[in-house]
């Protein structure tokens, strides 16, 4: 057993000095590179092998001449995430990961504002969400301001700006106190993408009726109706006529047209009549004729 | 993160209606680092979550088997894209690849109106390993933050952007 010893010592101190020594890097590759952009690897040693950039995005393949530079043109990796740089020789296979970050300069926008139609006057009714992306349509996290304006046709009502983080930012507007077609733009730089916002006049305000005599009958009129800042609201909302005589209570609903609401009928002498759309109440008359 | 392990725990909610593998990964999820323009209802980010991890295994199935259709049921648009473009090229160079999450620490980072899109961060560790004409190339492990961008399909989230960013 004993002239082994010194067998396995040397054994172990070759494999000591293997381990102590460093590893001889067989290429270099960049820490990180902008999608999109040119960049270069080089290798060390003799011979041929295969280098392979591998990602969840992208698969490139190059034969490599060891000992020169590979250069990846312009181009030729655009989508951003983690890559792994493989170099495959005939004796050896060496990796090492790197990562392609988002180009710098927004390219698109993805704008989601919400709802399309609102009734005016609505706090925060209004909201737009962006995702900013580069040209290769990577999301870009670098943080960068975003703003957004919201317009009538007569021009500005509101805009805002906010910082985009990780790639996202958003905002919340009111809508505005006229109807009309409004316009809601999100701009990042010189680009931008619009939404066109529908508003709508709000409840009815102010719901007032009047009540006369024809021949037999009575007629019962609305004023024109409108909401809280004025807008007509629009034909065919609902407007209720309510009769409440002797104990029992009769309904007519009547779609508004031209502006208003009528009913033409009978109606008994201390009967009391109200009027209402939806959850908002009108006047109410007592009819004693 | 080493020390950070032990406390890693399931994420209850949803672990249950992942099925096995997923189940095994060891998920984290963060309190809500939230910038959105509503709250995100606990059903909601669940869904959202328990569908992202799904799409992870497509992602890692179909990288494996170069069959871009795995990545039907979970990845839409962009992301879809970009892994089928990925998986040809991978066909074209006579590599496949697997992609094993290791483990998830997740942060749900944005929600947009009417719920239209979710967007959430993952500290993911996985394996790479390049397997070249059935040689297994390198295997490495990689952690890395991940942006997903999530939107709603017919009966459940689907993958939209799926992008590692530098930390």
């Amino acid at each position: 057993m004993r002239p082994r010893l010194p067998f396995l010592l040397i054994g172990l101190a070759v494999a000591a000095i293997h381990l102590a020594l460093p590893q001889v890097e067989r290429f270099s590759s960049p820490k990180a590179v902008e999608a999109g952009a040119g960049f270069s690897m080089q290798s060390t040693g003799n011979g041929k092998a295969t280098l392979y950039i591998i990602g969840p995005g992208q698969v490139l393949k190059r034969d490599v001449q060891l000992g020169e530079s590979t250069t990846f043109s312009p181009g030729s990796l655009c989508y951003a995430g983690r890559y792994l740089a493989v170099l495959a020789g005939e004796s050896f296979t060496e990796s090492r990961s790197f990562d392609v970050a988002p180009a710098s300069k927004p390219a698109t926008l993805s704008f989601i504002a919400k709802p399309s139609r609102l009734p005016v006057g609505l706090h925060d009714g209004i909201t737009g969400a962006v995702y900013v992306f580069d040209s290769y349509h990577n999301l870009i996290t670098t943080p960068m301001p975003v703003t957004f304006e919201l317009s009538t046709a007569s021009g500005t009502a509101q805009k805002r700006t906010a910082a985009s983080s990780d790639g996202a930012a958003w905002t919340s507007m009111d809508s505005t106190a006229r109807q009309g077609i409004d316009k809601f733009v999100a701009h990042v730089g010189e680009i931008y993408s619009a939404r066109i916002v529908a508003q709508v006049p709000g409840d009815p305000c102010g719901l007032k009726m009047s009540a006369r005599q024809i021949g037999e009958r009575v007629q019962l009129i609305t004023d024109p109706v409108r909401d809280c800042n004025g807008n007509a609201v629009p034909d065919g909302t609902v407007v209720t006529f309510t009769a409440r005589y002797g104990g029992k209570q009769s309904t007519i609903d009547e779609p508004l047209k031209h502006g208003v609401a009528e009913v033409i009928t009978q109606i008994h002498s201390g009967t009391t009549l109200s009027v209402a759309s939806g959850v908002v109440m009108g006047n109410q008359i007592g009819w004693d004729k | 993160m080493t020390g950070l392990r032990p406390l890693i725990i399931l994420f209850a909610g949803f672990a249950a209606t992942v099925d096995s593998m997923a189940a095994q990964v060891p998920v984290r999820e963060e309190p809500v680092h939230f910038q959105g323009t509503r709250p995100l209802e606990e059903e909601s980010k669940a869904a959202a979550i328990r569908d992202y991890l799904q799409a992870w295994k497509s992602f890692h199935a179909a990288l494996e088997q170069n069959r871009p259709e795995l990545l039907d049921s979970d990845f839409v648009g962009t992301a879809k894209d970009r892994l089928a473009d990925t998986i040809q090229q991978q066909g074209k160079v006579g590599i496949r690849t697997q992609y094993q999450d290791r483990s998830h620490d997740l942060r749900i980072l944005f929600s947009s109106p009417n719920g239209l899109s979710i967007e959430l961060t993952d500290k993911v560790e996985y394996d790479v390993q390049v397997i070249g004409h059935d040689k297994v190339l390198t295997t490495q492990r990689e952690s890395a933050r991940y942006l997903v961008v999530l939107t709603p399909a017919e009966v459940r989230w689907k993958v939209r952007v799926f992008q590692s960013v530098p930390e």
